[in-house]
């Protein structure tokens, strides 16, 4: 619109990479998150995640484990420290290079490759940047004297992260009950809503723009007035804390917004197909099913999605609706939990925890994202 | 699997059960008590139109009292009893709150919430969306920005830890400063104060998407002719923003920013996983959670006051809706 009177913006270049610059800053948490859960437990805590794809130092423990030989009045062990066998899983080529070896685990990097260090029996080691180590000492070698070394370690991506979530920490029963819990919730309240929204924009009746008046201010009402006497109604009705109770809860907290969606929609759809409907002996009943349910589809999915993705996400309603202790925990409540508490340091497994909860949600807000933008424009644009 | 098969069965009851009773009951009306036949054809149709209504409304509206209408009355009646409900203590519980300075902070820190991230998100969003207005791959950087709308806050949450760790091999924030020379690395979310901020971001980052989409749908409705006009008169692309554009999408602004308000006043979950509520960041909904379990007089009194709190814009809502349907 800025070029309209025919002078070509000067402002393209500027706002080209100023949005660049924001799509940036909005993504860089989120890839973060996603590169840190494909790394290696080590990895993670030896270098940042932007600097995944480059080797980086650690340190490793081995032994100096090849044969022991004796020259002149030494006793010498030479080899490749790649080929030990406690760290040859590491180095399948068997080639890298060390930056520093030490002798104590308090210090492994004591020692810059190439350098001859003195050991405690009087003895020599001497670790060179390719691998190879020469161990000499004057009394005979009794078992393989250990070695500390950091070498610069090839990028490294696993599934193992994936692997320990889905199967260690309970998360696959998590992510079944999330989906026990979703998908009910998802479906019930939109057949209520949907007859309900049908009442209110096509049928007249007196108090309708009462009840219209009273769905809107009950979108406001916050959650949390809801949780104190609602748990006790469910325990005196022998519900108490249980998926019931949850399908219950997020049915009566969602349907303000299904109403309101649908009603604003319905409201919309051209009046004479309904009239002639009428006309032609058409009861309220079907005019619902066969006229308005299908010309309603744009509006139903996307509340849908909305309802989908607000249960998915929950963990309010899940932390106080479903039992604390026990098998029956939704997957933000697990991670929230019970993850952040005993795997606090271990962010790997935390960033695939998390990935895993966000990756169905991601899903269908990037294939039904058409549904999603319609829908917040009926509830809100006039 | 038992989840499993129980969630089946209730889809199939729950969706069976609401298909047979909006069936059978529209029924029971056309054919049992108010059949369109006989000598008073008429006015049973009327009056079978008369119930009709109701009979669609009925589940709704019981549901929509039992959930949201009762539980108003019922969590204020709650919050004039101690912790185990049995002595009344009048408005001995709220007495208790405004006299515990946590409550207060908690309260002075939801107001900044309320403050800050509408205002971040709507600010920002408004931005984005004029920025990609016209530009050829405006869609894919406006669903990116979207994208956050989908993940959960706990999520967010874990996302915006691997920005403000400690440990400058895991936090973005800590290695920027490692970089710049820094000797120590700090953990951002203990800086008093400012840490609210930082918590903050998060929820911005995660509603911008929002009002950028229907900011963005609100810019595209301004008429041509009036943006064309202040061009020939010469307005920079600025003025013709700040003052042609900004003003004829005022109302849309406001819808948004009130969204995002109601919103905010409800959010518990960020807190709840970056801090705990330590650190002097705690808001209402999650001190609310301390006493879940605890002392239900206390915790619906927190809660009564967060309504209390929404109630302005509740009011607003419903007049504003009244006019639109005049």
């Amino acid at each position: 619109m800025d070029n309209i009177a025919g002078q070509k913006s000067s402002l393209s270049l500027v706002t080209n990479i100023a949005v660049l610059l924001i799509v940036i800053a909005w993504l860089i948490p989120t890839v973060g998150l996603f590169v840190s859960s494909f790394r290696d437990r080590d990895q993670i805590a030896a270098s940042g995640w932007w600097v995944a794809p480059f080797s980086v130092e650690l340190t490793y423990r081995t032994r100096a484990d090849a044969t022991p030989t004796e020259q002149g009045n030494l006793f010498v062990i030479e080899g490749n420290i790649f080929e030990s066998e406690e760290v040859r899983e590491s180095f399948e080529d068997g080639e890298s290079s060390i930056a520093a070896f030490g002798l104590r685990g308090r210090e492994p990097g004591a020692f810059e490759a190439g350098t001859e260090a003195e050991n405690r029996d009087g003895g020599t080691i001497q670790v060179n940047a390719d691998g190879t180590y020469v161990y000499t000492s004057p009394e005979p070698i009794d078992g393989a004297p250990r070695v500390y070394f950091v070498a610069e370690t090839p990028p490294e991506f696993t599934l193992d992260n994936y692997r320990t979530v889905l199967t260690a920490d309970n998360m696959d029963r998590a992510f079944i009950n999330t989906l026990t819990v979703t998908i009910p919730a998802t479906i019930i309240p939109i057949l209520i809503a949907a007859f309900a929204a049908y009442a209110l924009a096509w049928m007249d009746f007196p108090g309708r723009g009462l009840l219209i008046a009273a769905v809107v201010g009950l979108l406001v009402v916050p959650l949390q007035l809801a949780l104190v006497p609602l748990l006790n109604l469910h325990n005196q009705l022998g519900i108490g804390q249980s998926f019931v109770g949850i399908w219950l809860a997020h049915t009566g907290f969602g349907l303000p917004l299904a109403i309101y969606l649908l009603r604003n929609y319905m409201v919309g759809l051209p009046r004479d197909i309904i009239e002639s409907a009428k006309v032609d002996g058409a009861t309220d009943f079907q005019i619902f099913t066969k006229i308005i349910l299908p010309l309603s589809f744009p509006a139903l999915a996307s509340f849908a999605i909305f309802q989908f993705l607000w249960t998915w996400n929950d963990l309010l309603v899940a932390k106080v609706f479903l039992p604390s202790a026990g098998d029956a925990a939704v997957m933000t409540v697990k991670i929230a939990d019970d993850l952040l508490g005993s795997r606090g340091g271990d962010w790997g497994i935390l960033a695939t925890a998390a990935f895993v909860s966000i990756a169905v949600p991601l899903l269908v807000f990037f294939t039904m994202q058409r549904y999603l933008v319609r829908g917040l424009l009926a509830g809100s644009v006039k | 699997m038992s989840p499993v098969i129980q969630g089946i069965i209730t889809i199939i009851i729950g969706v069976g059960g609401c298909v047979g009773y909006f069936y059978f009951a529209n029924l029971f009306i056309d054919k049992v008590l108010f059949p369109a036949r006989g000598e008073n054809a008429g006015r049973n149709i009327n009056r079978a139109n008369m119930i009709r209504p109701w009979v669609f409304l009925f589940p709704a509206m019981f549901a929509l009292g039992l959930y949201l209408m009762y539980p108003v009355v019922g969590s204020f009646f709650r919050s004039l009893y101690d912790r185990s409900g049995d002595e009344f203590v009048g408005l001995g519980n709220y007495a208790r709150l405004f006299n515990n300075p946590d409550f207060r902070q908690a309260f002075l820190n939801n107001i900044l919430w309320a403050l800050v991230v509408p205002a971040g998100a709507t600010f920002l969003g408004l931005v984005i969306a004029q920025l990609t207005d016209r530009l050829r791959w405006g869609n894919i950087a406006k669903s990116l920005v979207f994208m956050p709308m989908a993940i959960s806050f706990v999520g967010a949450s874990l996302i915006w830890r691997f920005v403000y760790a400690q440990d400058g091999d895991i936090g973005i924030i800590n290695a920027i400063r490692f970089y710049f020379g820094a000797e120590e690395g700090i953990d951002p979310l203990q800086i008093p104060f400012w840490n609210n901020f930082l918590l903050m971001i998060i929820l911005i980052w995660i509603q911008t998407g929002f009002a950028m989409v229907i900011l963005s749908a609100a810019l595209r409705g301004i008429p041509e002719e009036t943006v064309e006009a202040a061009i020939i008169d010469g307005a920079n692309p600025f003025q013709v923003f700040f003052k042609i554009k900004v003003p004829q999408i005022m109302g849309t602004i406001v819808v948004v920013w009130t969204t995002i308000t109601i919103l905010v006043l409800k959010v518990f979950d960020i807190v709840y996983t970056m801090t705990g509520g330590n650190f002097g960041t705690e808001i209402l909904p999650s001190f609310m959670m301390d006493f879940m379990f605890r002392d239900d007089g206390q915790a619906t009194a927190v809660a009564f006051v967060i309504m209390l709190v929404v109630l302005p814009v509740m009011i607003w809502n419903i007049a504003q809706a009244r006019k639109e349907m005049r």
